[in-house]
């Protein structure tokens, strides 16, 4: 068995690891690491779900309404969605099948042969809120703008929070003493504060610009770990072996070390973006994200905040968006945590271990 | 013969993959009698320590075993849970490889050793400890009444080990199973750690399955041997049958891998007016001091010169600084004071721009072949690096030499596009020295390449890497803690202990004439392959105490 190389893992797994090795080179043969990790977050059942889920949910929410490329009264053109109400027409409220005394409530229904036509979207799915506007198509256009604040979040926090992380961890001393004091003092602030501040002075600006200001706050987390896994590698003698064959320091950054710690990174964007979108519902909840006329699913909540007692499905619908995309994305990124770790082995359940007996039973008869 | 200690027969562990029973250990038959130790050899992945776990179900959970396991007349294979719990601990006790991680750090060694007493005795504090500390006077830690109460970091790796000793040894069982017990310890330590298991065996009289893939280790404790070949069991003996008539021929190429001592011829001096290589002189290296750890002096007025053409082995136990010196000549750690001279360079002041032009005339092979590459490159990108940076050949030249580069290491040229993880140890290790011969160096440090090798492996790799020496004729720094693998392989020896050179000069002055008492300890505390001779030099060390 291998003499020094095995320090740092616990006993039991440190016994195992002669015949586990020989196993586990046996089911990751001929794989390069990518497909590795393609085959564990494919095996990951929760994961590929939510995958397929959030991936049909993108495509409806985006081609539901209207594009207006150019100026959106006057547009140069149109790319028709499938949906026949735009977030900004107003048709006429309807009374049909409601409760006495009650506008615009939802045609949808999911019931078969109890009453009315069976299952049907009826003409407002969702309802309509109190001028008449047709709230599936608000709905719409709030999961638009939260999923697009999700992207840039993730995608400038990222950047930011990768790049600060690994400058910090990879030259240690002044340099990382400033980068995370930096870090140290962005992290005192409470996000919602900042947040709150920026969508007071430029939530006018629309939603990507305010996506863009959040992420500029929101990469510390991420350039913790980050920096926490660039300390830990360049300690292994790949990095030396490099800087032997004569890598420059930059070389060693980007080609040798950022690959092996994206794992972490991934993992840890994913969990950033579903915070994100609950970060804007929040915002806009308290009134300083997303401002009207545009929409988001967390305005919509608190603009009907009071029509809870009387017309609850408001407020149904885009918290039900916000519970899918955040729990899907959530999953997703529990999926590729899995993925990435490599100590991560499948348990075998008893059911297997059963299957595995008959199989072998049959095959002996055979 | 009284009944065995431990009885097992047809006994077959499988482990579940990917849907298939992948078997690692087939159909075992042994008994071991109390006051007798077996010993299981193999290398990696043969199956050994998995039957040693199986005997007391502590495999993973997607293990299955079958046959017939008998402690003391008890079968073992499908009793529930809380039946095992009686026996292990109680009846059969485990030594594992590394003390360290065995041993729980938060807790001090005599809280471990009560606890063990007091979980399977109806026991009192007073009286437990009475008995911990009697247990620790008997492994022979120094200063026991004081020894209790101190955390497993604060003692030496040996001292460790026996602490593992002692808490196994709590219930007096009557199996000690020892999963490579001294692998992670310096040969001096080695030897001690086996007087003790020798001395204990005799007094307690307990039987001992004893793991190890060290020939000499076996030689010094077995009774009766097992091979162990990709689970099967090869060959079963006694130690003399195995040692001196072994049958089976994967037990005969084994034995013969194994480096012996003094058994090479004495390789020529190598001429030494030239300018040398490298050239140490005064050299002090120490890590800085940082927050409140104090500076830490490694090596301290070192001296040492490498000429072209020679191999110079470089021996000392763990701590010693050999590992850091190795690294300072490659100008991965700068020095404190002193000169060190490469290719009559001065590179002791030397920022990291000015070290460049010094790289295309050195390489490096780590220790371990699992870190040294990186997981993410293929081995071909790995290997063609050091050529790519220096500019010297670029896309479909570049390829042909990193095929070049393969074939010289006896690698097939496809593996070019595999990654490090698909590559054994042995394979790995060789890209390693694909690697550091790429810019085809002047000198080339290698760093415990094998330590990390079976030794059918390593006996293979020392070949090619003297193979290579002659063809290519480079100076090479061999930092070693087997004196046996420098014998092979070294012009000259040089002998370190605690940052300081103690000695230093041509083999066989070395080996059969040191000066030095560190020197002449060191040699004599490497385990021989061979029962007759270890115990000549047992009794010989028991005399000089």
């Amino acid at each position: 068995m291998a003499r020094k190389s095995n320090i740092g893992l616990n006993t039991g797994e440190e016994l195992l690891d002669g015949n586990e090795n020989a196993i586990f080179n046996k089911e990751t043969e001929g794989l390069s690491q990518g497909q590795i990790i393609l085959k564990r977050f494919v095996r990951h059942r929760a994961a590929m779900v939510a995958l397929v889920f959030f991936t049909t949910l993108v495509a409806i929410v985006y081609t539901a309404l209207d594009w207006r490329i150019g100026d959106p009264r006057n547009p140069r053109f149109t790319i028709p969605g499938w949906w026949n109400y735009g977030f900004e027409d107003t048709p006429e409220l309807l009374t049909e099948g409601c409760p006495e005394g009650i506008l615009g409530c939802p045609t949808i229904d999911f019931v078969p042969f109890v009453d009315g036509d069976g299952v049907q979207l009826g003409q407002h799915p969702f309802g309509q809120d109190n001028i008449g506007r047709d709230y599936f198509a608000l709905v719409m256009r709030g999961a638009q703008r939260s999923i697009l604040v999700m992207f840039i979040i993730g995608l400038i926090a990222t950047t930011i929070g990768t790049i600060v992380g690994a400058l910090a961890g990879f030259f240690r001393g002044w340099t990382d003493a400033v980068l995370m004091r930096l870090v140290d003092f962005i992290i005192t602030i409470p996000v919602i504060i900042i947040g709150s501040v920026i969508g007071f002075h430029f939530g006018n600006k629309g939603a990507a610009f305010l996506a863009l200001l959040l992420g500029l706050f929101s990469w510390t987390g991420l350039s913790r770990l980050v920096r926490g896994e660039f300390l830990s590698l360049r300690e292994r003698e790949f990095v030396d072996a490099a800087r032997v064959a004569g890598a420059t320091n930059r070389r060693i950054i980007f080609k040798h070390i950022l690959p092996n710690a994206i794992g972490v990174i991934i993992v840890s964007v994913t969990l950033l973006m579903s915070g994100a979108i609950l970060l804007e519902t929040a915002l806009s909840f308290l009134g300083f994200g997303v401002t009207s006329p545009d929409v988001s699913l967390g305005l919509l909540i608190s603009n009907y905040q009071d029509a809870f007692t009387t017309r609850p499905w408001l407020f149904w619908y885009p918290g039900l968006f916000i519970i899918a995309i955040a729990l899907c994305v959530n999953f997703i990124g529990d999926g590729l945590r899995d993925a990435f770790d490599p100590r991560q082995r499948r348990r075998l359940s008893k059911k297997d271990k059963e299957n595995a007996r008959e199989m072998q039973s049959r095959s002996e008869m055979a | 013969m009284s009944d065995p200690v431990l009885q097992v027969r047809n006994f077959t562990v499988e482990f579940w993959v990917d849907g298939s029973w992948y078997p690692a250990a087939v159909d075992m038959n042994f008994d071991v009698q109390a006051g007798k130790t077996l010993a299981i050899v193999g290398e990696s992945g043969s199956g050994k320590s998995t039957t040693a776990m199986g005997i007391m179900d502590l495999l993973a959970s997607n293990a299955r075993m079958s046959g017939s396991v008998k402690v003391k007349g008890s079968e073992m294979i499908g009793v529930t849970k809380s039946q095992l719990r009686k026996f292990r601990g109680r009846e059969v006790a485990y030594i594992f490889q590394e003390p360290m991680t065995a041993l729980n750090p938060v807790y001090t060694i005599g809280f471990q050793i009560v606890e063990t007493l007091r979980t399977h005795f109806d026991m009192g504090p007073k009286a437990a400890k009475a008995r911990a500390i009697e247990l620790i006077t008997l492994v022979e830690i120094p200063n026991p009444e004081l020894s209790f109460d101190k955390y497993p970091h604060q003692l030496s790796g040996g001292q460790r080990q026996r602490a593992m000793i002692a808490q196994s040894l709590a219930c007096d069982p009557a199996l000690l199973i020892a999963d490579e017990p001294t692998t992670a310890l310096d040969v001096t330590v080695q030897a001690e750690v086996l007087d003790l298991m020798r001395g204990l065996r005799t007094k307690l009289n307990s039987a001992i399955l004893l793991i190890t893939h060290d020939m000499g280790v076996v030689a010094d404790m077995a009774d009766e041997i097992l091979v162990m070949k990709d689970g099967l069991t090869v060959e079963h003996g006694s130690s003399d049958q195995i040692f001196n008539k072994p049958t089976h021929p994967y037990t005969q190429s084994l034995l013969k891998s194994v480096p012996k001592l003094g058994t090479v011829k004495q390789r020529a001096a190598i001429d030494n007016k030239k300018q040398p290589v490298i050239k140490l002189t005064d050299v002090t290296i120490a890590y800085p001091k940082r927050g409140r750890i104090p500076e830490f002096v490694a090596v301290k007025d070192f001296n040492l010169e490498i000429f072209p053409g020679e191999i110079v082995g470089l021996v000392g136990e763990s701590g010693s600084g050999k590992t850091t010196v190795g690294r300072a000549a490659i100008g991965l750690i700068p020095i404190k004071s002193g000169k060190l001279e490469i290719v009559g360079k001065d590179i002791s002041k030397a920022t990291q721009k000015e070290l460049f032009p010094i790289r295309r005339h050195t390489g490096i092979v780590f220790q371990d072949p699992a870190s040294s590459l990186n997981p993410r490159l293929p081995i071909g990108e790995s290997i063609g690096e050091p050529i790519l940076l220096a500019g010297l050949a670029k896309g479909a030249e570049l390829n042909h030499k990193v095929e070049e580069l393969l074939q010289q290491v006896e690698l097939p040229r496809s593996y070019r596009n595999r990654f490090p993880h698909e590559l054994s140890g042995g394979q790995r290790q060789r890209v390693g020295i694909a690697r550091a011969l790429a810019l085809t160096p002047d000198l080339l440090i290698a760093d415990e390449p094998t330590s990390a090798l079976d030794v059918s492996v390593q006996a293979r790799f020392l070949e090619l890497l003297l193979e290579l020496q002659d063809k290519l004729k480079f100076a090479c720094l061999f930092i070693s803690h087997d004196l046996a693998v420098v014998d092979i392989l070294a012009h000259r020896i040089a002998v370190m202990q605690d940052g300081r050179l103690v000695e230093e000069g041509d083999r066989d002055s070395i080996l059969k004439s040191a000066k030095n008492e560190y020197t002449r300890r060191l040699i004599a505390a490497v385990p021989v392959p061979d029962p007759a001779e270890q115990k000549k030099r047992r009794e010989a060390r028991l005399a000089a105490k």
